[in-house]
C-alpha cells in the first residue's frame, strides 16, 4: 500500500507543480495518472508546439515545460503510480482517505487532489465490433513494455507521431512491424517519417497506404487482422499484436462516480476559499474544476495548486502557525537531503 | 470589420442561428464554445492546433472557405467519422468571406 500527504490524480502541469508547492510546506505527494508517463495533453497531444503564455517564458515547448516541471520537482521525491486509473475512494477514517486504481494499486492520503485536465486519457478504438474481446490479448491502445514484443509480428495503424515513433522503434524489437495508414501523408515530424521511409527501404517496416483495418480475428487472441487496401479486395494478414493509435479522447472516468458536485464535465469547487469540492478533503485544481469566471490556463492551475496546499496544509496541522514565505529568503529543502538557497550577498569594507 | 452571420447544426440535430464576430480572431471551434453548442471536452480538446479532430464539422453550405491546410488534412485521415465535407473548426478563422456558413458538428470522439 502507498500512503502519502496529498495523493495529486493527474500529471499534468497542475499536478507536478502541486507537488513543489505541497514540498515547501513538508508534505509529500504522489501521483496517479492514466498516461505511462507524466505530463498530461502536453506529453501527450502537443509536446513540441510552443506554449506562449508561461509567465518568463517568452516562449517554452510543452515537452520542455513539462521537463522543468519533473527537474523542479524531483527534490521533494514524489512517488508515481503511472498507467492505471483511480477508481473508487473511501474515506477510511478521520485522518485517511484511501483510492484503488483499476489495477487494485491502494493509496492511502490525508488529502486528495484531483488535477484530471479534460479526464482521464483513453485511447480513441477503431470502431470494430468485437474489439473488447481482444484488449490486452494481443490488442494494445499503449506501449508500456517495448519488451514484451520481441521477436513479435506487430501491426501499428495510425499516421501521427505515436504510430511512426513506435514503428522505428520496435523494428528494432519485434520479428516483423507493419504500419497501415488511411492515407499515404504521414502527420508526424519530418525526422520521423524520414527514418520510416528509410526502414522501409531497409525492409525492417512494412508499409500499407492508403489503407485501414477492418477486422480483428482469432481464438481469444489476436491471431490476424483484415486489411482493406485502396482498390484492392479485402484480405488478412497474420499478427501477434494489434496497436492502433489513434490518438486519446479525454473522459471524467470513474471520478463523476465519487459523489462530486459535477458541471458540464467539470468539478465544483469552492474558489472562494481554496478549490475543495463539496467532499471535504478533496480538492479540484486546474482545467477540471469550474467556478465563476473559471479560466482553463496553466497559470491558473498553478495558482489554485499553490492555493490548495495551503488549505492541505492548514487542515493536516490545526492551529500550527505557518508564515508564507519567499523561496528567494527561505530557500527550498528537499526531502532528499539538498539545499537550494540564493547566494549570500558579498560584503567588502572598502578602505 | 463586421459581425457574420452562419447556421451551426449541434450534435443533437439542433439548428443554431450565430453571429460571430470576425475581429477577435476567433475560429470556429471557439464560436461553438463561446456559444454552448457542443458540451464542455468534446469540443476543441488540444485547444485548437488540429491536434484532435474533436472541433470536425461538416460543411453544409461553402461560401468560399480558405483551402485545407496539410495540417487540417493529415489529422482528418485520422479522425473518425469523416465525410467529404469535413473540416476541422478550429482551422477555420472567421471572416468577412464566411457570411451565411452552414455547417453540422461531426459526432465525438
Amino acid at each position: 500500500m502507498i500512503t502519502t500527504d496529498i495523493l495529486i490524480i493527474g500529471a499534468g502541469p497542475t499536478g507536478l507543480f502541486a507537488v513543489f508547492e505541497a514540498g515547501l510546506l513538508k508534505m509529500k505527494c504522489h501521483i496517479i495518472d492514466a498516461l505511462p508517463q507524466p505530463g498530461g495533453q502536453l506529453a501527450e497531444l502537443y509536446p513540441k508546439k510552443p506554449i506562449f503564455d508561461i509567465p518568463g517564458y517568452p516562449s517554452v515547448n510543452a515537452g520542455e515545460l513539462v521537463d522543468n516541471l519533473m527537474e523542479q520537482i524531483k527534490q521533494f521525491q514524489p512517488g508515481f503510480t503511472l498507467g492505471e486509473t483511480a477508481v473508487s475512494y473511501t474515506k477510511v477514517d478521520d485522518e485517511w482517505f484511501e483510492v484503488i486504481t483499476n489495477k487494485g494499486t491502494v493509496h492511502r492520503a490525508k488529502a486528495i487532489a484531483i488535477a484530471g485536465g479534460l479526464g482521464t486519457f483513453e485511447p480513441r478504438k477503431p470502431a470494430m465490433d468485437n474489439i473488447a474481446d481482444y484488449e490486452e490479448k494481443g490488442l494494445e491502445y499503449f506501449i508500456k513494455e517495448p519488451e514484451h514484443f520481441r521477436n513479435k509480428k506487430v501491426v501499428i495503424a495510425g499516421g501521427g507521431d505515436s504510430a511512426l515513433d513506435w514503428s522505428i522503434f520496435l523494428s528494432n524489437v519485434a520479428s516483423e512491424v507493419t504500419l497501415i495508414h488511411r492515407r499515404n501523408e504521414f502527420r508526424g515530424a519530418l525526422d520521423s517519417v524520414e527514418k520510416v521511409q528509410d526502414l522501409k527501404n531497409e525492409g525492417k517496416i512494412k508499409l500499407i497506404t492508403p489503407a485501414e483495418v477492418t477486422a480483428i480475428k482469432g481464438d481469444g487472441k489476436v491471431e490476424a487482422i483484415t486489411i482493406v487496401k485502396d482498390g484492392e479486395e479485402a484480405y488478412d494478414l497474420e499478427t501477434d499484436y494489434f496497436i492502433p493509435l489513434f490518438g486519446l479522447t479525454p473522459k471524467l472516468g470513474e471520478i463523476a462516480n465519487w459523489g462530486l458536485n459535477i458541471e458540464k464535465n467539470a468539478i465544483v469547487v469552492n474558489n472562494a476559499l481554496d478549490y475543495q469540492t463539496n467532499l471535504e478533503g478533496i480538492y479540484a485544481i486546474g482545467d477540471i474544476n469550474t467556478y465563476p469566471g473559471k479560466l482553463k490556463l496553466i497559470l491558473c492551475g498553478f495558482h489554485e495548486a499553490t492555493l490548495m496546499c495551503q488549505s492541505v496544509y492548514n487542515r493536516l496541522n490545526p492551529g500550527k502557525k505557518y508564515v508564507l514565505k519567499y523561496t528567494t529568503v527561505s530557500g527550498v529543502d528537499g526531502f532528499d537531503g539538498s539545499r537550494k538557497e540564493a547566494e549570500k550577498a558579498v560584503v567588502k569594507k572598502i578602505d | 470589420m463586421s459581425d457574420i452571420n452562419i447556421k451551426i447544426t449541434d450534435r443533437e440535430g439542433v439548428a443554431h442561428d450565430v453571429v460571430a464576430p470576425t475581429d477577435m480572431s476567433m475560429n470556429l471551434m471557439e464560436i461553438i464554445r463561446s456559444y454552448e453548442l457542443a458540451e464542455e471536452g468534446t469540443i476543441g480538446v488540444c485547444g485548437g492546433m488540429a491536434m484532435c479532430a474533436s472541433c470536425q464539422v461538416y460543411v453544409i453550405n461553402d461560401p468560399g472557405l480558405v483551402e485545407m491546410g496539410d495540417e487540417e488534412d493529415a489529422m482528418l485521415a485520422e479522425a473518425f467519422h469523416v465525410k467529404e465535407n469535413s473540416r476541422l473548426g478550429c482551422q477555420l478563422h472567421m471572416v468577412e468571406e464566411m457570411e451565411g456558413l452552414e455547417v453540422e458538428i461531426a459526432p465525438y470522439p
